[in-house]
C-alpha cells in the first residue's frame, strides 16, 4: 500500500504511543495520529478545551454542541472520560502531567527549537495553547512535511519567532525521523524509499548521521 | 475614580440608600436605581439626580432578594467602555443570549477578555462583527477573519496571550493574587516588557492578574440561588471567570430548583453569582 505523506507521518508517530499515556494532539497532521493507534494500545487523548478521553467523531446526526475538540470539530467522549475547566487543563499541560504532545511545525532548528505560531506580517493567529504545550509536556513530537513548497523547514536557526526555549524531542516528516539530544539533530530513520542523501539535501540543519540509518517501520 | 462607572444601588428609592446614590452621582458615577416605592416619586428623584449631576440614571424594580434579572436589564447594567470576561472556546460555552442583547443594545468600546473570538456570526464573533469591541485579550484569533482584518486596520487592539497564561492570569484575578510565575513564554516574544524571575535555577515570567467589570457566564444548570453546573467542554473559562469580575451575571441553559444540583456537583457556588438572567 502506498501511503501519502500525512499518513506516513501520523502512523510513524502513533508507534510512539504506549498504554496509559496522556496525549494531546494538535490541529492538522497531529490529529491524524488518532487514526493509527496500534492494536492493543490504550491512551488517553486530551483536548485542551477541557476533555480527557476524546474519541472519534460521532456518527452522522449524533454531534452535540458542547462536545468538540480544540479545533471546534465534533468528537465523542469515551467511557472513562472526564471534563474540567481551562485552569486544570493547562495545569495538566504545564505541570508535567501530559506524557506527549504532537504539534505541527513551521520550522525547527538544529537544536530542536520550534517555530509554529506566527509569520510576522502574514499570519498572526495567536499561539493558543502551543507555547504551554511545548514548554510543559514531558515529550514533544513535531509532525510536519519536510519542506514547504521546496523551502527547507529544518534549519540551522529558525527565522520565525520560536514557540518555546524548550527544544522538541522528535521531528517526524515523510522523509525522516530526527531526534534532538544535547543540542544536536540526529537522523534516526528515513522515510519509505528515501535515502540518507535525499534527507540531507532537503535539510538545512547540520545532521548527525549514524553508521546505519534504518527505514521507518510502518 | 468612579466617574463613568455604573453603580447599582439597591433600596435606593429612599432613605440612606438614596443618599448613597446621590453621593455616587456627585462623583459622576452612573446610577442604577433599585427599590420599591411610588412610581412618580421614583421618576422625579431619577430625573433630579440626572439633571443635577449630569449622569445617567436608570431604574430597575427587580427584587434583589433573589439575584434574578431580565436579559434586557442585565445588559443595561453594562456601560459602554466596560471590560468583560466572556467564557467560551470557539463559541462553545459562550453566553449567546447576553451577547445577542449586547449587540441589540449596541454597547460599544468594549474590552473583551476571552480565550478566542470564535468565528464571525458565532459567540464573541458577533460582538466583533457589530464593531463593539475596541480591544480583545485572547489566546487565539486565527479563525476569526473579521478580528484579523480589524487588527490589521488598527480598528481593534489585540493582545495575544498564551492560553495557559491567560487562564492563570484570570484565576489570579479571582483568587486574590497579584499574578503568577510561568515558564511559558521565556525567551520568546511573549517575554517583551515582562519581569523575569529565577526560582531554584529555573526562569519564569511574572504575568500579572486580570480582572473585569463584568463577567457574563454561561452554564448548563443554575439553581434559584445561583449554584452552577456545566456541560462537557462548555465549562472551559466560565468557572474561573465567575470569580474574577466585579459583577458576575449568569445565563444558564436550564434554571432548576435548589437541590437539583447536588453539593458535590456544584462547580461554581452561589455566592459568586451577582445576577441570574431569567428565562424568556
Amino acid at each position: 500500500m502506498i501511503m501519502d505523506a500525512q499518513s506516513i507521518i501520523a502512523k510513524r508517530i502513533a508507534s510512539e504511543l504506549r498504554t496509559g499515556m496522556l496525549v494531546n494532539l494538535g490541529i492538522g497532521i497531529p490529529t491524524l495520529v488518532a487514526n493509527f493507534v496500534p492494536e492493543g494500545i490504550r491512551v488517553f487523548f486530551q483536548s485542551e478545551n477541557g476533555l480527557i478521553g476524546t474519541g472519534a467523531p460521532p456518527e452522522e446526526g449524533m454531534a452535540h454542541h458542547t462536545l468538540t475538540d480544540a479545533g471546534g470539530r465534533p468528537v465523542t467522549a469515551l467511557p472513562g472520560a472526564s471534563t474540567f475547566d481551562s485552569a486544570m487543563s493547562f495545569g495538566l499541560i504545564r505541570g508535567g502531567h501530559l506524557d506527549l504532545t504532537v504539534l505541527g511545525g513551521l520550522q525547527v532548528d538544529q537544536t530542536g527549537q520550534l517555530a509554529n505560531w506566527m509569520i510576522p506580517g502574514k499570519m498572526v493567529p495567536g499561539m493558543g495553547g502551543a507555547m504551554d504545550l511545548v514548554t510543559g509536556a514531558k515529550r514533544v513530537i513535531v509532525a510536519m512535511q519536510h519542506t514547504a513548497k521546496g523551502a527547507r523547514k529544518i534549519m540551522r536557526k529558525c527565522s520565525l519567532p520560536v514557540t518555546s526555549l524548550r527544544p522538541v524531542d522528535l521531528v517526524v516528516t515523510e522523509l525522516a525521523v530526527i531526534a534532538f539530544r544535547d543540542g544536536r539533530a540526529t537522523l534516526l530513520e528515513t522515510g519509505p524509499g528515501i535515502s540518507v542523501a535525499q534527507v540531507v539535501a532537503a535539510t538545512e540543519a547540520e545532521l548527525v548521521i549514524p553508521k546505519t540509518v534504518p527505514e521507518m517501520a510502518l | 475614580m468612579l466617574k463613568g462607572k455604573a453603580a447599582v444601588v439597591t433600596g435606593s428609592t429612599s432613605g440612606i440608600e438614596l443618599g448613597i446614590a446621590r453621593a455616587l452621582a456627585k462623583v459622576r458615577c452612573n446610577i442604577m436605581f433599585n427599590g420599591f416605592g411610588e412610581a412618580s416619586a421614583i421618576e422625579r428623584e431619577r430625573g433630579e439626580i440626572a439633571t443635577e449631576f449630569g449622569v445617567k440614571v436608570a431604574f430597575n424594580d427587580a427584587d434583589l432578594s433573589k439575584p434574578t434579572v431580565s436579559l434586557k436589564d442585565a445588559v443595561a447594567m453594562i456601560p459602554e467602555g466596560a471590560t468583560l470576561m466572556i467564557g467560551g472556546f470557539m463559541g462553545v460555552g459562550s453566553p449567546e443570549r447576553v451577547i445577542d442583547e449586547l449587540v441589540r443594545q449596541g454597547k460599544r468600546n468594549l474590552t473583551v477578555i476571552a480565550n478566542d473570538d470564535a468565528i464571525p456570526g458565532r459567540g464573541i464573533g458577533k460582538l466583533v462583527d457589530a464593531g463593539l469591541v475596541s480591544k480583545t485579550i485572547a489566546s487565539h484569533i486565527g479563525l476569526n477573519r473579521e478580528t484579523q482584518r480589524k487588527m490589521i486596520s488598527k480598528k481593534m487592539e489585540v493582545d495575544l496571550v498564551p492560553q495557559g497564561t491567560l487562564i492563570e492570569r484570570i484565576r489570579a484575578g479571582g483568587y486574590g493574587l497579584g499574578g503568577v510565575r510561568t515558564p511559558t513564554g521565556v525567551d520568546t516574544v511573549v517575554e517583551e516588557g515582562k519581569q523575569r524571575i529565577e526560582v531554584n535555577g529555573k526562569s519564569y515570567l511574572l504575568e500579572t492578574a486580570l480582572r473585569a467589570d463584568f463577567a457574563p457566564i454561561h452554564s448548563f444548570l443554575a439553581d434559584y440561588l445561583g449554584n452552577l453546573a456545566y456541560a462537557l467542554i462548555a465549562r472551559n473559562f466560565n468557572p474561573v471567570m465567575a470569580m474574577a469580575a466585579d459583577t458576575t451575571i449568569v445565563a444558564a441553559d436550564n434554571i432548576v430548583p435548589v437541590g437539583v444540583i447536588a453539593p458535590d456537583h456544584v462547580v461554581t457556588p452561589a455566592p459568586l453569582i451577582d445576577y441570574l438572567v431569567t428565562n424568556g
